[in-house]
């Protein structure tokens, strides 16, 4: 076990950091943000909008715009290139080198430093058995698989102690079970090492199960800034609702403290006349027959059973489709006329 | 034999007639005649033993090897330029660089003239800025611009090709990783290009080699091998000697050219 | 801390500027010598200079004195595109039907021509059919040479299409629907490696119009091609008339070079190199 760079671990501020290029395009509008020292940070988003070039100015791959400046803990860092900041990073290609085997690859960052050989030699051997990459020290990149350049990547990122760990779409390349047991193994290593992790993803699972913190992008702006929990429960408008999870979406008109939509009334504390939506998570409600009291009707449109519970759509309760997670044995099928039943704590006004 | 064999054996046999009837067996021709001059199979070994071959043998490997390391360094930096900006005119300026690719020798040697001869266009410049006319055509100055003329094109576009399939991520690597932009040519980018640089510079190599018309139009007092040869067989009409010489500086040329392709294999299967 | 910021800064722009300049300079280099032909082309006096008046008449003497090169050098072409048609698209078929060690043989033989110096090949022409008085006068001789240099260049395009292509599945398609072999070739293989018979046939004809350093040795004064007269005129005759007589060569010329880069679109680089240059040791 490595000494942990944690105790040297610094915090990241973006001080008004916009990025223009040079065709004109705004790939991120003027961005201020404080990541605390040792926490890992997750940029979520669709492509385009912004994350991964975020990425790259704290790197210092990209320049900000004039007024922006980056800082690594008391240490403004914007003019210096990512040669000179001592960060680690993993490319979503790994990048990793061909023309050195597996070893060589992660000794590269303490040859540039000149770490005198046996030195060299002993860390790489540590990171070579922490990262359970042993046995191909002398591989050739083109002989391992996805999951172990992976690792390789990884390894030779954090072998520098860098002061930030940057991941661009680190497990975006790899097909479904690696990536969660690489996941698995991403968090264990980014607790043990408490080191300050930016971690770039299009995946909001990923980003739920590792982010401290989750930076919800949109066009170049944030759109929220939360732990998981509070982007999960109070996703601060539709876009972020939409994009973490399901949100079902009820749309209507305010009359007598309720929302009227097509398959009933739901509360809503909002003045009479008023067009407003409500939104809920599809395990927040529950399915129940027609006889039984519930809040809004609607027939069932197809059931997908998922072993550990089952998801029911409903049409007919809104304007658009409902979506239901029941865990109970209650078999629904297509056709059934069916009731749902809200919790009023889980609705969302959603603006 | 069967009736697919048969047909596959018919239709590569005029190719096959043309080849054994006007190559090899005039090759075969005139490496039998090369042993039976006045010199017998002494005339193989005369381009070391004999001073005028052999010197010229010198001059030419010196003059070819000097031009692929210029034209590798010089196509290289412009290749790497060209693939790694957008602008606009970078396509212009790509054809432009690519336009000699099919200039004859002669022609090469003509372009040198205009730049290098009595009334070319750096004697003009020359004159004009120093009082003093330079004329360099008909000297090795001037065989090596020639060279180098038509060496360039080839080069660079062999070194865009390559620059564009390698991934910029690995310079983002090796940068991340502290190396500054000498490291990450020596560590990255040239490894990368090695294939490339190889088999583009044996090429480069093996043409300079066996050039013939640049020099022709150009050299006057140099005696690069091709020039010798053909002095040879046109005014010495020693048609031995001139066939054991063309000869060897054929064995010469495919043999880079062979251990090149053997060389930028392994280098490219190495880098994956 | 600011100068060693500015310093950082500076590196990269000076690396940039550098690369840009031996980018130009090279450019220069290259284009220059082309533009100032040109220029002497149709220079009344190129000593005096373009004060001494611009002129056709060089241009009308070099159609004078090299008419028939031209003629010579086009007839040359085109029959050595049909002849390098003919014998060179069946033999990539075969190339790329039969992996066998023999057909690795034939590959490699085949591209000899190339890597062999061009005078080497024309003595051994020379010295071999030159007893043949017919054959030796007559532009058959000219061509014969043409076709071992240009042959390679055919086969390797085409066979770099039918290697992309599934060569052996298409065939098989065909037949399964009960296509013969004659069937097959016209109705499935041409009309799939169109693309390469078209690349190989624009490249044969570019290179055999510059050809040199085989036909120099092999030309007779009754069978010169442009590349011949052209040597014949920068030796003897006046600047004006070399520059000229170049200009009707860029005129042939150059339109094949800028069709070859079109009809090989966007990949144009790798193309070129990959079917053009592949071991073609020749200046």
């Amino acid at each position: 076990m490595p000494a942990p760079p944690g105790n040297s671990a610094v915090s990241i501020r973006l001080d008004g950091c916009g990025k223009t290029f040079a065709d004109g395009t705004r790939a991120l509008e003027p961005l201020t943000l404080d990541v605390r020292a040792g926490e890992t940070i997750v940029f979520l988003g669709p492509s385009g909008c912004g994350k991964t070039t975020t990425l790259r100015l704290i790197a210092g791959l990209e320049a900000p715009d004039a007024g922006g400046h980056v800082w690594f803990g008391g240490e403004d860092v914007t003019a210096l290139p990512i040669e000179k900041r001592n960060v680690g990073m993993v490319f979503q290609s790994y990048a990793l080198f061909p023309n050195m085997s597996v070893a060589e690859n992660i000794a590269y960052g303490l040859k540039v430093r000149r770490v005198a050989t046996p030195m060299r030699a002993a860390r790489v051997s540590e990171m070579l058995s922490l990262m359970h990459l042993n046995e191909f020290a002398s591989r050739r990149i083109d002989q391992l698989s996805g999951g172990q350049r992976q690792r390789v990547a990884l390894a030779r990122a954090l072998i520098v102690k860098p002061r930030v760990l940057l991941l661009d779409e680190p497990l975006t390349a790899l097909d479904a079970k690696l990536r969660e047991s690489l996941r698995i193994e991403i968090d264990r290593l980014l607790r043990e090492l408490e080191i300050t992790t930016v971690y770039v993803t299009h995946d909001q699972a990923e980003a739920m199960s590792l982010g401290d913190r989750i930076v919800v992008m949109e066009r170049g702006r944030v759109a929220q800034i939360g732990t998981p929990q509070e982007i999960y429960y109070h996703p601060a408008n539709r876009f972020v609702a939409d994009f973490i999870g399901t949100m079902n979406r009820l749309h209507g008109t305010v009359r007598g403290g309720h929302l009227e939509v097509a398959g009933g009334r739901v509360p809503c504390d909002a003045p009479d006349g008023e067009a407003a939506e409500l939104g809920f998570r599809p395990e927040d409600a529950r399915v129940v027959e027609a006889e039984a009291s519930g809040d809004l009707a609607g027939t069932v449109a197809a059931v997908f059973f998922l072993g550990d519970r089952t998801r029911v759509i409903v049409e007919g309760a809104a304007d658009g489709l409902i979506v239901v997670e029941s865990s109970g044995r209650r078999p629904f099928t297509k056709g059934d006329e069916v009731r749902i039943a809200l919790r009023r704590e889980t609705l969302l006004r959603l603006k | 034999m069967n009736r697919h064999a048969r047909r596959l054996a018919l239709l590569i046999a005029p190719a096959a007639a043309v080849f054994c009837a006007f190559w090899l067996l005039p090759m075969v021709r005139i490496a039998v005649l090369g042993a039976t001059g006045p010199r017998g199979l002494a005339a193989y070994s005369a381009i070391v033993t004999d001073r005028r071959y052999f010197d010229a043998l010198v001059s030419t490997v010196a003059l070819s090897v000097a031009v692929t390391v210029a034209t590798v360094i010089v196509s290289g930096i412009a290749g790497l330029f060209l693939a790694r900006n957008r602008f606009p005119g970078r396509g212009l300026l790509t054809a432009m660089l690519t336009l000699p690719l099919a200039f004859p020798g002669v022609v090469i040697g003509f372009m040198v003239i205009m730049l290098g001869g009595r009334q070319g266009l750096i004697g003009d410049l020359s004159q004009h800025l120093f009082g003093l006319r330079i004329v360099f055509a008909y000297s090795i100055g001037g065989l090596f611009a020639g060279y180098l003329y038509f060496s360039i094109p080839r080069v660079i576009l062999t070194m865009i090709a390559a620059m564009e399939k390698l991934d910029p991520a690995l310079e983002e690597a090796a940068r991340s990783l502290g190396a500054g932009p000498w490291r990450v040519l020596r560590d990255v980018v040239i490894p990368a290009l090695k294939p490339a640089i190889i088999s583009s510079g044996a090429i480069c190599f093996a043409t300079s080699m066996g050039a013939f018309g640049t020099a022709f139009t150009l050299a006057t007092r140099i005696d690069v091998l091709p020039l010798v040869i053909y002095t040879d067989f046109t005014y010495s009409a020693n048609f031995a000697m001139a066939a054991a010489l063309s000869i060897v500086l054929g064995v010469i040329t495919w043999l880079v050219l062979g251990l090149a392709r053997t060389l930028a294999g392994a280098s490219a299967a190495a880098a994956g | 801390m600011s100068t060693l910021a500015q310093r950082l800064r500076f590196g990269p722009r000076l690396r940039f500027g550098l690369q840009l300049f031996v980018t130009l300079a090279a450019c220069v280099f290259l284009v220059a010598p082309v533009l100032m032909s040109i220029l002497a082309g149709v220079t009344r006096n190129y000593f005096i200079g373009i004060r001494s008046g611009l002129t056709l008449q060089w241009l009308a003497q070099v159609w004078e004195l090299y008419r028939q090169t031209i003629y010579l050098s086009l007839q040359v072409a085109l029959t050595c595109v049909a002849v390098t048609l003919v014998i060179g698209v069946p033999a990539a078929y075969v190339l790329a039907k039969s992996r066998s060690r023999l057909t690795r043989l034939v590959e490699e033989l085949l591209v000899l021509p190339i890597a062999v110096p061009g005078l080497a090949t024309g003595l051994a022409l020379i010295l071999t059919y030159g007893g043949l008085r017919e054959f030796r006068a007559s532009w058959l001789f000219i061509l014969v040479g043409h076709v071992l240099f240009t042959l390679p260049f055919m086969v390797r395009s085409v066979l770099a299409v039918m290697t992309t292509i599934d060569l052996n599945t298409l065939e098989e398609g065909a037949a399964s629907l009960g296509a013969s072999f004659r069937q097959r070739l016209f109705g499935v293989i041409v009309p799939n490696v169109r693309s390469g018979i078209l690349a190989g046939a624009l490249m044969v004809v570019t290179l055999s119009i510059g050809e040199f350093n085989i036909t120099w040795m092999l030309h007779t004064p009754l069978t010169q091609t442009i590349p011949v007269g052209l040597a014949d005129t920068y030796a003897s005759m006046r600047l004006e008339i070399g520059s000229a007589y170049t200009i009707v060569f860029f005129v042939m010329i150059i339109p094949l070079l800028i069709a070859m880069q079109m009809i090989s679109g966007r990949r144009r680089p790798a193309r070129i190199v990959e079917t053009a240059d592949a071991g073609a040791a020749r200046e």
